[in-house]
């Protein structure tokens, strides 16, 4: 049966891993590289690694680790952030990754999502979008970094990019990331029930019980967290145990 | 004993070059048709849709190359669309030309067809497990691979029901069951990654060293 994914995200800043990490035996634990390695030992499905370098200009670095990434991880792995265009996509996919995520630029020109499609198949190419409530049921999409409000309702601009060839959709509650309440399971819910292809939730878990939640109640396909793992909270296998316990298929045999 | 990687330009093979490193093989990436035809082993790994990948594999002379490598018994081993362009024929980009099929290699009788479901969402993405076959429990790229391993598939075709059950050494159920593994004689294929399957997929990779190993 497919599994249920659980995937820790990274956030890169020029190469090296930026929030602080609780990992004991890393040599060096500002790399991302090694960092995605220790959680490929402790049964990440997949990784994400988050660019938040604030110019393009230090890209290079980006695209080595992710080079690096390709030869060293046994798992697949996804980069995203700061892509403007297709070109940028194109050489992390030549240097190695498995799959691409874009945000902000997908919203100015959805065609990116097809064109992308289309270079390499839609399923290396993710969309990540950053959600908002504004009301019962209803979502907005934020773009740079979720600062710019777009007027673009979520669940639309979901239906549209899995439309344009998106093979999955990273979806991130904004009122809930960083607040450890739990994933935003009726916009979770929302989404996974209008696209047909896989949704990876993500924001705001804090419990084991939200990671099972984000499954079960959200119907997400994979789950995503960053903090709780890096800073030891939780480890990846307590974290399936858990959703195994209450009868969410995970791989364990690793 | 060099494993040649086979690239047909459109993807990065660094995973699958260096999963082979890591289970102790020696494996190169070539293009030409001439380093394929005098490897000790070929992989062919998967990348872009079936009718693109025969399409360069015939027009750069790759698909001769494989085929003789296959006919003298060395080992091979596809993965993913790899293993898929074994098959007779596909229909993955079949229509952008008007064809209802395109013709594969050819080295194992049946079809590749889209995965269909109205409830499953497809791709099938992520880890999914093995049924293995009886077959399967004797085969040499599947020792030490209990039944219900977990490895990570990335695909929206398969091989279809029309295919020869007795090359297939494991199942995987999503939308239908479909061959995940296949085995003949030196010829091997997977439909998952085992590049990208953790420590469950280095153990094929060892395997696929050991048999080119044996092979020598």
């Amino acid at each position: 049966m497919l599994t249920k994914r659980v995937i820790p995200c990274l956030d890169v800043k020029e190469g090296r891993v930026v929030k602080g990490v609780n990992f004991v035996g890393l040599v060096d634990a500002g790399d991302p590289v090694e960092l995605a390695g220790a959680y490929d030992r402790e049964g990440a499905d997949e990784v994400v690694f988050l660019d938040i370098t604030a110019t393009s200009d230090n890209r290079d670095t980006t695209i080595a680790m992710a080079s690096e990434a390709s030869r060293r991880l046994r798992i697949p792995y996804t980069v995203g952030g700061g892509f403007r265009d297709l070109a940028g996509m194109v050489a992390m996919v030549a240097a190695g990754a498995d799959k691409v995520s874009v945000n902000s630029a997908a919203v100015r020109d959805p065609e990116l999502l097809t064109v992308a499609a289309r270079a390499f198949g839609s399923q290396a190419v993710v969309c990540a979008i950053d959600a908002k409530q504004t009301g019962p049921n209803a979502w907005e999409v934020y773009t740079a970094g979720g600062r710019t409000p777009t007027g673009i309702d979520a669940v639309r601009w979901a239906e549209e990019a899995a439309r344009r060839g998106a093979g999955e959709i990273l979806l991130t509650s904004m009122d809930r990331d960083g607040t450890k309440e739990g994933f935003d399971i009726p916009l979770t819910r929302a989404v996974s029930r209008a696209v047909p292809i896989p949704v990876i939730a993500s924001g705001g878990v804090g419990t084991l019980e939200h990671f099972a939640e984000g499954v079960l109640d959200g119907e997400a396909d994979a789950v995503l967290a960053a903090s709780v793992f890096h800073f030891g909270t939780y480890s990846i296998r307590q974290v399936k145990e858990y959703m195994a316990s209450q009868g969410i298929p995970v791989r364990l045999d690793f | 004993m060099a494993i040649v990687v086979v690239d047909y330009h459109k993807g990065n093979l660094s995973s699958v070059a260096r999963g082979l490193v890591r289970a102790g093989g020696e494996a190169l990436v070539s293009d030409r048709p001439e380093a394929i035809a005098a490897a000790d082993a070929v992989v062919l790994p998967g990348v872009g849709s079936f009718a693109d990948a025969m399409a360069y594999i015939d027009e750069s002379g790759q698909g001769d190359a494989v085929l003789d490598v296959i006919a003298a018994g060395r080992p091979f081993l596809g993965i993913c669309l790899g293993l898929q362009l074994l098959f007779d024929r596909g229909n993955e980009g079949a229509g952008d030309d008007g064809r209802e099929w395109v013709e594969g290699l050819g080295v194992l009788s049946g079809s590749c067809t889209r995965l269909e479901s109205a409830r499953l969402k497809v791709p099938h993405v992520g880890w999914d497990s093995l049924d293995v076959t009886p077959l399967g429990r004797r085969c040499p790229l599947l020792d030490g691979v209990p039944e219900g391993t977990n490895m990570y598939f990335t695909h929206s075709y398969a091989v279809a029901d029309d295919a020869d059950p007795s090359v297939v050494a494991a199942r995987t159920y999503y939308a239908r069951s479909f061959p995940s593994v296949v085995w003949h004689g030196s010829v091997f294929g997977t439909q998952f990654h085992p590049e990208k399957s953790s420590g469950t997929g280095a153990r094929v990779l060892e395997n696929f060293v050991r048999i080119t190993q044996g092979a020598a």
